[in-house]
């Protein structure tokens, strides 16, 4: 079942064009992210556009800073910042660089890139909200090849001793890293097993279908007393044709216009 | 002085609710007025120092006051990217209280040494690093860590060191403290060297040979215009510390004396550990002796500094 509709199709084109003017991206990395992130946006999060540090606002940190260009592309498609900033990716006075960085980005709570940091940072914030006795949520996204990292699970058996209900741990589980396959890498699997042992509340979710995405991020947690994880099942270069195949575009640089006329041409020929 | 650390803090936390405490898995009973008093604030979360920094970090995002406290080694060494990405990139107001910095843990060997923590943390944009003398300078020093900017690594000895410092010199971060004025030579040092340093200016005074010492608690940011004021006026400089000579306090002075018009009037040398891993167990006393980071050899590389052959030095 085909489940990308117009707005993944538009904010795959948002992709596309900070691709092309920076030269250079994560490109596969991001497209596996957009359903989850636009969801979440569109859905789930509250925030405010025009107060970025409201205190009631939910957090969202994106781990996997490398996926930055969907994010940038929904936080510029919500106003957060003009979306003519996207001529500036990686611009030497551009705000959006390779790597997402709080405060420049308004919406960015953390400056991610070097991974596994996230989820620890998320479980302070989860904790310092508790103390106050604050309702907001915490949203954590970590990328599969991310999970190598050992601080996730110190991270992850800190959530759990602390049973942080109001944090949720999202993996985008495209199954790919930047080498090879998760498989051939650091085999990660019986993955949702492993995150069940370490105490959270499993979930598994088409991180590719919106309406699957929304109910799993509207039942939330999904066991009392335990943080969750949404395990999203995802493929890495979604919805662009040529890039699903091709391991290359896990991050590219200096890519050539004919590249970026088949990656615009590639959008929703699915 | 780490218990007096642990002291303040409880303090501070009844004084402003924004102080948390973290530990790893500190012993038995640590900070346990704190726990007591403040339950919903204290954090004991074992051996993940990732863990501990990035919870940390996501503390200070929210307006609270983290001190972290373990094993200085641990905590500098095993966590760098964390300290640097997490707390020094955003310049959150986390303060790591290091335990046994310098050869303290000497009989446990070179893993639980911190004799390059100042190096590394020297390296980090926006970190200050404090090795304060005694538990008294501690005292000073803590609640001035509360509205202090960005994060500090606050380097700690052993515990019952000897009380060297007094509040004749007023403590400030960042400020290098004159403690003895002296014509000839200027020794500069920081944490517990404070008491070697005084102990051979006294010797050297007696032997003719003028000693100045400035405590410099303060490593990062370095007040070198005091240091340079202060180096001006002397023939010969000497660093010591409970260090190793690469990236420390006698590094920090090395460059910006170099920088500097001083570079060919003064004398300079540094006494700290060389480029080893300490190869002994013992005690923190019998490898700084080991390693001549003694009033003995200070008394020594001063008078031959300053080139005074003929006095005779106690």
């Amino acid at each position: 079942m085909n489940q990308l509709n117009e707005r993944s199709d538009e904010l795959r084109h948002m992709i596309v064009g900070m691709l092309e003017y920076g030269g250079r991206g994560h490109l596969a990395s991001a497209l596996s992210l957009v359903e989850i992130l636009s969801v979440l946006y569109d859905d789930v999060l509250a925030f405010r556009v025009d107060e970025p540090n409201w205190s009631d606002r939910d957090r969202m940190i994106l781990s996997k800073g490398h996926g930055c260009m969907a994010l940038y592309a929904v936080l510029g498609d919500k106003g957060f910042f003009h979306r003519s900033e996207f001529e500036r990716f990686c611009k030497s006075e551009g705000i959006l660089g390779g790597h997402p960085e709080r405060p420049k980005v308004p919406g960015v709570e953390a400056s991610t890139g070097a991974l596994g940091h996230g989820l620890s940072i998320g479980v302070g914030m989860a904790l310092s909200a508790r103390q106050e006795g604050a309702k907001h949520r915490v949203f954590v996204i970590v990328g599969d090849g991310e999970c190598n990292e050992g601080s996730i699970w110190e991270g992850a058996m800190c959530a759990a001793k602390h049973r942080l209900d109001s944090l949720t741990v999202i993996v985008d589980y495209n199954k790919m890293q930047s080498y090879a396959s998760t498989h051939e890498v650091l085999e990660l699997e019986p993955f949702a097993d492993k995150w069940t042992a370490f105490g959270f509340g499993v979930r598994e979710v088409d991180g590719h279908d919106v309406t699957a995405l929304r109910e799993a991020f509207e039942d939330l947690p999904c066991e009392v007393e335990k943080p969750t994880v949404v395990i999203c099942h995802t493929t890495k270069g979604k919805g662009i044709s040529g890039v699903e195949e091709d391991l290359s575009w896990h991050h590219k640089s200096r890519v050539k216009p004919e590249e970026i006329a088949a990656l615009y041409e590639g959008i929703g020929s699915r | 002085m780490r218990a007096t650390a642990l002291e303040c803090v409880g303090e501070l936390a009844e004084k402003d609710d924004r102080v948390f405490f973290i530990g790893s898995d500190l012993g038995q009973g640590s900070a346990q007025a704190f726990r007591d008093a403040h339950p919903d604030r204290f954090f004991m979360e074992g051996i993940a120092e990732a863990n501990l920094i990035g919870m940390a970090a996501g503390f200070a995002f929210e307006g609270k006051i983290p001190y972290v406290n373990t094993i200085a080694t641990f905590l500098t060494r095993r966590c760098l990217e964390q300290v640097a990405v997490d707390l020094c990139l955003h310049n959150l107001s986390v303060r790591l209280i290091a335990n046994g910095g310098g050869m303290v843990y000497a009989p446990l060997g070179p893993t639980h040494l911190a004799v390059e923590d100042i190096a590394l943390m020297r390296a980090l944009p926006n970190m200050t690093i404090i090795a304060p003398a005694d538990a008294d300078e501690m005292r000073r020093l803590m609640p001035l860590t509360v509205e202090y900017d960005g994060p500090i690594y606050i380097r700690l000895a052993k515990g019952y060191d000897p009380i060297v410092t007094s509040d004749a010199v007023p403590f400030a971060i960042g400020k290098a403290l004159p403690v003895r004025d002296g014509e000839d030579a200027l020794v500069l040092t920081t944490g517990v060297t404070l008491g070697p340093a005084l102990e051979a200016a006294e010797r050297l005074d007696s032997g003719g040979v003028s000693t100045g010492v400035l405590h410099v608690p303060t490593v990062k940011p370095l007040d070198e215009q005091t240091i340079l004021e202060a180096a001006s006026s002397v023939r010969a400089v000497v660093t010591i510390e409970e260090h190793t000579i690469y990236g420390g306090l006698g590094s920090a002075v090395a460059e910006i004396m170099a920088e500097s018009r001083l570079t060919g009037s003064v004398r300079f040398q540094r006494i700290g550990l060389p480029d080893v891993f300490p190869d002994q167990y013992g005690s923190q006393a019998s490898l700084m002796e080991r390693y001549k980071i003694t009033t003995d050899h200070l008394v020594s590389v001063v008078k031959d500094s300053v080139e005074v052959q003929s006095i005779t030095v106690a």
